[in-house]
Protein backbone atom coordinates (compact mmCIF):
# COMPACT_ATOMS: atom_id res chain seq x y z
CA UNK A 1 0.00 0.00 0.00
CA UNK A 2 0.80 3.43 -0.73
CA UNK A 3 -0.35 5.25 2.14
CA UNK A 4 -1.00 4.01 5.62
CA UNK A 5 -4.78 5.63 5.28
CA UNK A 6 -5.05 2.70 2.61
CA UNK A 7 -4.38 0.17 5.19
CA UNK A 8 -7.23 1.48 7.13
CA UNK A 9 -9.71 1.37 4.85
CA UNK A 10 -8.81 -2.13 4.22
CA UNK A 11 -8.99 -2.91 7.95
CA UNK A 12 -12.03 -1.47 8.22
CA UNK A 13 -13.55 -3.18 6.00
CA UNK A 14 -12.60 -6.44 7.90
CA UNK A 15 -14.90 -4.53 10.41
CA UNK A 16 -17.55 -4.42 8.08
CA UNK A 17 -17.71 -8.02 6.86
CA UNK A 18 -17.27 -9.17 10.28
CA UNK A 19 -21.08 -7.27 10.78
CA UNK A 20 -19.83 -4.49 13.06
CA UNK A 21 -22.24 -1.69 13.75
CA UNK A 22 -19.83 0.75 15.60
CA UNK A 23 -16.05 0.82 14.92
CA UNK A 24 -14.05 3.24 15.89
CA UNK A 25 -10.72 4.45 14.32
CA UNK A 26 -7.64 6.46 16.26
CA UNK A 27 -4.97 7.83 14.55
CA UNK A 28 -2.32 9.72 17.08
CA UNK A 29 0.89 11.48 15.28
CA UNK A 30 3.06 11.67 18.55
CA UNK A 31 6.48 13.52 17.16
CA UNK A 32 7.70 13.82 20.09
CA UNK A 33 7.58 10.20 20.99
CA UNK A 34 8.46 9.34 17.26
CA UNK A 35 5.65 6.90 16.93
CA UNK A 36 2.50 7.16 14.69
CA UNK A 37 -0.04 4.81 16.27
CA UNK A 38 -3.13 3.53 14.41
CA UNK A 39 -5.83 1.61 16.06
CA UNK A 40 -9.03 0.23 14.64
CA UNK A 41 -11.61 -1.52 17.20
CA UNK A 42 -15.15 -2.98 16.43
CA UNK A 43 -17.87 -4.90 17.81
CA UNK A 44 -18.13 -7.27 14.99
CA UNK A 45 -18.31 -10.88 15.36
CA UNK A 46 -14.72 -11.39 16.48
CA UNK A 47 -12.44 -14.62 15.98
CA UNK A 48 -11.88 -17.18 18.60
CA UNK A 49 -8.74 -17.84 20.46
CA UNK A 50 -7.37 -20.58 18.32
CA UNK A 51 -7.73 -18.58 14.86
CA UNK A 52 -6.52 -15.54 16.50
CA UNK A 53 -3.50 -16.92 16.87
CA UNK A 54 -2.48 -17.40 13.32
CA UNK A 55 -4.72 -14.75 11.98
CA UNK A 56 -1.50 -12.72 10.97
CA UNK A 57 -0.42 -15.50 8.46
CA UNK A 58 -1.53 -14.80 5.26
CA UNK A 59 -2.94 -18.29 4.67
CA UNK A 60 -5.37 -17.73 7.70
CA UNK A 61 -8.68 -16.66 5.69
CA UNK A 62 -12.13 -16.96 5.69
CA UNK A 63 -12.38 -15.48 1.96
CA UNK A 64 -13.35 -17.89 -0.31
CA UNK A 65 -12.06 -16.11 -3.64
CA UNK A 66 -8.84 -16.81 -2.96
CA UNK A 67 -6.32 -19.05 -0.88
CA UNK A 68 -4.59 -15.98 0.99
CA UNK A 69 -6.11 -13.06 2.99
CA UNK A 70 -3.44 -10.14 2.97
CA UNK A 71 -4.77 -7.57 5.05
CA UNK A 72 -3.70 -8.00 8.05
CA UNK A 73 -0.04 -9.28 7.13
CA UNK A 74 0.43 -6.66 5.16
CA UNK A 75 -0.52 -3.78 7.78
CA UNK A 76 1.88 -5.54 10.48
CA UNK A 77 4.93 -6.15 7.97
CA UNK A 78 4.27 -2.31 6.93
CA UNK A 79 4.50 -1.09 11.01
CA UNK A 80 7.31 -3.36 11.90
CA UNK A 81 9.84 -2.81 8.54
CA UNK A 82 9.92 0.79 10.11
CA UNK A 83 10.90 -0.60 14.24
CA UNK A 84 7.12 0.00 15.29
CA UNK A 85 4.79 -3.01 16.66
CA UNK A 86 1.75 -4.63 15.96
CA UNK A 87 -0.97 -6.41 17.94
CA UNK A 88 -4.62 -7.64 17.87
CA UNK A 89 -7.07 -8.98 20.10
CA UNK A 90 -10.46 -10.30 19.99
CA UNK A 91 -13.23 -11.84 21.74
CA UNK A 92 -15.63 -14.27 19.76
CA UNK A 93 -19.57 -12.39 19.63
CA UNK A 94 -17.58 -9.00 21.04
CA UNK A 95 -15.47 -8.35 18.65
CA UNK A 96 -11.69 -7.28 17.32
CA UNK A 97 -9.42 -4.55 17.75
CA UNK A 98 -5.98 -3.92 16.68
CA UNK A 99 -2.95 -1.32 17.15
CA UNK A 100 -0.20 -0.73 14.85
CA UNK A 101 2.58 1.58 16.17
CA UNK A 102 4.84 2.90 12.93
CA UNK A 103 8.25 4.55 13.95
CA UNK A 104 8.15 8.42 13.24
CA UNK A 105 10.90 9.61 11.63
CA UNK A 106 11.41 5.92 9.62
CA UNK A 107 12.40 6.51 6.01
CA UNK A 108 10.27 3.21 5.42
CA UNK A 109 7.43 4.54 6.88
CA UNK A 110 4.49 5.41 4.01
CA UNK A 111 2.97 8.63 4.66
CA UNK A 112 -0.56 8.44 6.23
CA UNK A 113 -1.92 9.94 3.24
CA UNK A 114 -5.50 10.86 2.62
CA UNK A 115 -7.45 9.79 6.01
CA UNK A 116 -10.57 12.36 4.77
CA UNK A 117 -10.91 10.14 1.76
CA UNK A 118 -10.41 6.90 3.58
CA UNK A 119 -13.44 7.78 6.04
CA UNK A 120 -15.69 8.83 3.25
CA UNK A 121 -14.70 5.68 1.45
CA UNK A 122 -15.57 3.95 4.39
CA UNK A 123 -18.82 5.53 5.37
CA UNK A 124 -19.78 5.02 1.86
CA UNK A 125 -19.49 1.07 2.29
CA UNK A 126 -21.84 0.65 5.03
CA UNK A 127 -23.91 3.87 5.67
CA UNK A 128 -25.73 2.47 8.59
CA UNK A 129 -22.42 1.51 10.34
CA UNK A 130 -21.50 4.02 13.11
CA UNK A 131 -17.88 5.48 13.20
CA UNK A 132 -15.49 7.77 15.79
CA UNK A 133 -13.00 8.73 14.54
CA UNK A 134 -9.89 10.63 16.55
CA UNK A 135 -7.15 12.28 14.99
CA UNK A 136 -4.34 13.48 17.27
CA UNK A 137 -1.28 15.46 16.22
CA UNK A 138 0.97 16.14 19.26
CA UNK A 139 -1.62 17.72 21.52
CA UNK A 140 -4.05 18.57 19.16
CA UNK A 141 -7.06 16.30 18.97
CA UNK A 142 -10.34 16.09 16.99
CA UNK A 143 -13.06 13.78 17.14
CA UNK A 144 -15.53 13.14 14.57
CA UNK A 145 -18.55 10.66 15.10
CA UNK A 146 -21.42 10.02 12.61
CA UNK A 147 -23.78 9.69 15.05
CA UNK A 148 -24.00 13.72 15.41
CA UNK A 149 -24.15 13.87 11.62
CA UNK A 150 -27.30 11.68 11.66
CA UNK A 151 -28.70 13.82 14.25
CA UNK A 152 -28.53 16.82 11.97
CA UNK A 153 -29.53 14.88 8.72
CA UNK A 154 -32.62 13.22 10.41
CA UNK A 155 -34.08 9.67 8.80
CA UNK A 156 -34.84 10.84 5.50
CA UNK A 157 -30.96 11.39 4.36
CA UNK A 158 -28.83 8.51 3.90
CA UNK A 159 -25.24 9.51 4.68
CA UNK A 160 -24.24 7.65 1.62
CA UNK A 161 -25.54 10.63 -0.52
CA UNK A 162 -23.03 11.90 -2.48
CA UNK A 163 -23.32 15.69 -1.07
CA UNK A 164 -23.16 14.41 2.21
CA UNK A 165 -20.01 12.01 2.01
CA UNK A 166 -18.22 15.21 -0.02
CA UNK A 167 -19.08 17.18 3.35
CA UNK A 168 -17.93 15.20 5.31
CA UNK A 169 -14.78 14.25 3.61
CA UNK A 170 -14.04 17.81 3.19
CA UNK A 171 -15.20 18.47 6.95
CA UNK A 172 -12.51 16.05 8.05
CA UNK A 173 -9.84 17.32 5.77
CA UNK A 174 -9.91 20.73 7.09
CA UNK A 175 -9.98 19.53 10.57
CA UNK A 176 -7.14 17.35 10.01
CA UNK A 177 -5.32 20.54 8.55
CA UNK A 178 -6.23 22.24 11.88
CA UNK A 179 -4.82 20.23 14.03
CA UNK A 180 -1.95 19.59 12.26
CA UNK A 181 -1.01 23.42 11.84
CA UNK A 182 0.26 22.57 8.17
CA UNK A 183 2.53 20.60 9.35
CA UNK A 184 0.90 18.22 6.62
CA UNK B 1 -18.63 19.38 16.30
CA UNK B 2 -18.45 22.88 14.68
CA UNK B 3 -19.70 23.79 11.50
CA UNK B 4 -22.69 22.06 11.78
CA UNK B 5 -24.85 24.56 10.25
CA UNK B 6 -23.33 24.07 7.10
CA UNK B 7 -24.33 20.63 6.79
CA UNK B 8 -27.83 21.72 8.05
CA UNK B 9 -27.68 23.44 4.40
CA UNK B 10 -26.16 20.50 2.84
CA UNK B 11 -29.51 18.47 4.36
CA UNK B 12 -32.37 21.01 3.33
CA UNK B 13 -30.33 20.61 -0.50
CA UNK B 14 -30.19 17.32 -0.62
CA UNK B 15 -33.83 16.57 0.34
CA UNK B 16 -35.41 17.81 -2.53
CA UNK B 17 -32.63 15.53 -4.49
CA UNK B 18 -33.57 12.61 -2.20
CA UNK B 19 -36.97 11.81 -3.60
CA UNK B 20 -35.57 11.84 -7.81
CA UNK B 21 -32.76 9.41 -6.19
CA UNK B 22 -35.57 6.37 -5.18
CA UNK B 23 -33.84 2.98 -6.06
CA UNK B 24 -36.33 1.73 -9.26
CA UNK B 25 -36.06 -0.55 -12.34
CA UNK B 26 -34.55 2.63 -14.15
CA UNK B 27 -31.58 3.63 -11.71
CA UNK B 28 -28.02 2.41 -13.01
CA UNK B 29 -26.11 0.75 -10.50
CA UNK B 30 -22.46 1.07 -10.37
CA UNK B 31 -20.65 -1.24 -8.25
CA UNK B 32 -16.80 -1.14 -7.14
CA UNK B 33 -14.43 -3.79 -6.29
CA UNK B 34 -12.96 -2.53 -2.48
CA UNK B 35 -11.17 -5.61 -1.07
CA UNK B 36 -7.16 -5.25 -0.53
CA UNK B 37 -6.87 -6.82 -3.89
CA UNK B 38 -8.72 -3.38 -5.19
CA UNK B 39 -7.49 -1.11 -2.63
CA UNK B 40 -4.18 -1.90 -3.49
CA UNK B 41 -4.25 -1.20 -7.26
CA UNK B 42 -6.24 2.09 -6.67
CA UNK B 43 -9.35 1.47 -5.87
CA UNK B 44 -10.04 4.73 -3.60
CA UNK B 45 -9.20 7.16 -6.08
CA UNK B 46 -11.52 5.22 -8.71
CA UNK B 47 -14.23 5.61 -6.31
CA UNK B 48 -13.63 9.26 -5.24
CA UNK B 49 -13.70 10.34 -9.54
CA UNK B 50 -16.68 8.40 -9.49
CA UNK B 51 -18.47 9.94 -6.97
CA UNK B 52 -17.37 13.70 -8.05
CA UNK B 53 -18.40 13.40 -11.36
CA UNK B 54 -21.98 12.40 -10.47
CA UNK B 55 -22.13 14.53 -8.34
CA UNK B 56 -20.67 17.19 -10.75
CA UNK B 57 -23.08 16.27 -13.13
CA UNK B 58 -25.86 16.21 -11.16
CA UNK B 59 -27.06 12.73 -12.30
CA UNK B 60 -29.92 11.67 -9.61
CA UNK B 61 -30.60 7.72 -11.72
CA UNK B 62 -27.70 6.14 -10.37
CA UNK B 63 -26.51 4.04 -7.27
CA UNK B 64 -22.90 3.28 -6.78
CA UNK B 65 -21.92 0.82 -4.29
CA UNK B 66 -18.63 -1.31 -3.22
CA UNK B 67 -18.26 -5.07 -3.27
CA UNK B 68 -15.52 -7.58 -1.66
CA UNK B 69 -12.79 -9.29 -3.92
CA UNK B 70 -14.13 -10.75 -7.11
CA UNK B 71 -11.51 -13.32 -7.66
CA UNK B 72 -9.73 -11.77 -10.75
CA UNK B 73 -7.04 -9.31 -8.21
CA UNK B 74 -5.06 -8.66 -11.40
CA UNK B 75 -7.27 -6.74 -13.34
CA UNK B 76 -7.90 -4.27 -10.27
CA UNK B 77 -9.46 -1.79 -9.54
CA UNK B 78 -12.94 -3.02 -11.50
CA UNK B 79 -16.03 -1.23 -11.80
CA UNK B 80 -19.28 -3.38 -13.05
CA UNK B 81 -21.88 -1.39 -14.47
CA UNK B 82 -25.40 -2.37 -14.32
CA UNK B 83 -27.34 -0.82 -16.98
CA UNK B 84 -31.41 -1.34 -16.41
CA UNK B 85 -32.15 -4.17 -19.14
CA UNK B 86 -28.89 -4.90 -20.49
CA UNK B 87 -25.64 -7.42 -19.23
CA UNK B 88 -23.33 -6.75 -16.92
CA UNK B 89 -20.54 -4.46 -17.98
CA UNK B 90 -16.79 -5.21 -16.19
CA UNK B 91 -14.08 -2.64 -16.73
CA UNK B 92 -10.74 -3.40 -15.48
CA UNK B 93 -7.77 -1.94 -14.14
CA UNK B 94 -9.38 1.44 -14.08
CA UNK B 95 -7.90 4.83 -12.62
CA UNK B 96 -9.29 7.88 -11.66
CA UNK B 97 -9.09 9.52 -15.37
CA UNK B 98 -11.11 6.36 -17.16
CA UNK B 99 -13.61 6.26 -13.94
CA UNK B 100 -14.74 9.63 -15.03
CA UNK B 101 -14.38 8.74 -18.58
CA UNK B 102 -17.07 5.67 -18.19
CA UNK B 103 -19.84 8.09 -15.71
CA UNK B 104 -19.82 10.70 -19.19
CA UNK B 105 -19.97 7.55 -22.00
CA UNK B 106 -21.61 4.76 -19.81
CA UNK B 107 -24.01 6.34 -17.43
CA UNK B 108 -24.57 9.32 -19.22
CA UNK B 109 -24.91 8.27 -22.41
CA UNK B 110 -25.34 4.74 -22.23
CA UNK B 111 -22.00 3.89 -24.42
CA UNK B 112 -20.08 0.69 -23.45
CA UNK B 113 -16.18 2.08 -23.75
CA UNK B 114 -14.99 -1.19 -25.43
CA UNK B 115 -11.09 -0.82 -24.71
CA UNK B 116 -11.60 -0.86 -20.81
CA UNK B 117 -13.88 -3.86 -20.48
CA UNK B 118 -12.55 -6.79 -19.30
CA UNK B 119 -13.44 -8.63 -23.33
CA UNK B 120 -10.63 -6.03 -24.30
CA UNK B 121 -8.07 -7.23 -21.45
CA UNK B 122 -8.53 -10.86 -22.24
CA UNK B 123 -7.70 -10.51 -25.63
CA UNK B 124 -3.97 -9.11 -24.92
N1 LIG C 1 -12.44 -7.23 12.44
C1 LIG C 1 -12.56 -8.56 12.26
N2 LIG C 1 -13.56 -9.25 12.85
C2 LIG C 1 -13.70 -10.60 12.66
N3 LIG C 1 -12.88 -11.34 11.89
C3 LIG C 1 -11.86 -10.72 11.27
C4 LIG C 1 -11.64 -9.30 11.42
N4 LIG C 1 -10.54 -8.97 10.71
C5 LIG C 1 -10.11 -10.11 10.13
N5 LIG C 1 -10.89 -11.17 10.46
C6 LIG C 1 -10.70 -12.57 10.01
O1 LIG C 1 -9.34 -12.73 9.67
C7 LIG C 1 -9.19 -13.16 8.32
C8 LIG C 1 -7.96 -12.54 7.71
O2 LIG C 1 -8.12 -11.13 7.53
P1 LIG C 1 -7.27 -10.36 6.42
O3 LIG C 1 -7.74 -8.97 6.33
O4 LIG C 1 -5.83 -10.58 6.68
O5 LIG C 1 -7.60 -11.14 5.07
P2 LIG C 1 -9.02 -11.22 4.32
O6 LIG C 1 -9.92 -10.12 4.77
O7 LIG C 1 -9.49 -12.62 4.46
O8 LIG C 1 -8.63 -10.98 2.80
P3 LIG C 1 -8.08 -9.60 2.18
O9 LIG C 1 -7.89 -8.64 3.32
O10 LIG C 1 -6.80 -9.97 1.50
O11 LIG C 1 -9.11 -9.11 1.23
C9 LIG C 1 -10.49 -12.78 7.63
O12 LIG C 1 -10.78 -13.64 6.55
C10 LIG C 1 -11.51 -12.90 8.77
O13 LIG C 1 -11.95 -14.24 8.90
MG1 LIG D 1 -9.17 -8.08 4.90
Amino acid sequence: MVEISLHVLDIVQNSIKAGASLVEIIIDENVADNLLTITVSDNGCGMDSEFLSDVTNPFRTTRTTRKVGLGISMFKSAAELTGGSFEIWSELGKGTGLRAAFVYDSIDRQPLGDMASTMSTVIHANPDIDYVYTHSYNHNTFEFDTREIRTVLGSEISLSQPEVLKWIENYIKNEIENICGGAI
Amino acid sequence: MKSLAELEQIRKQTLAKVNLRKEDDDSIRVVVGMATCGIAAGARPVMKAIMDEIEKRNISNCYVTQTGCIGLCRLEPIVEVYLPGSEKITYVKMDADKAAKIVNETIVNGKVVNEYTIGAAKEN
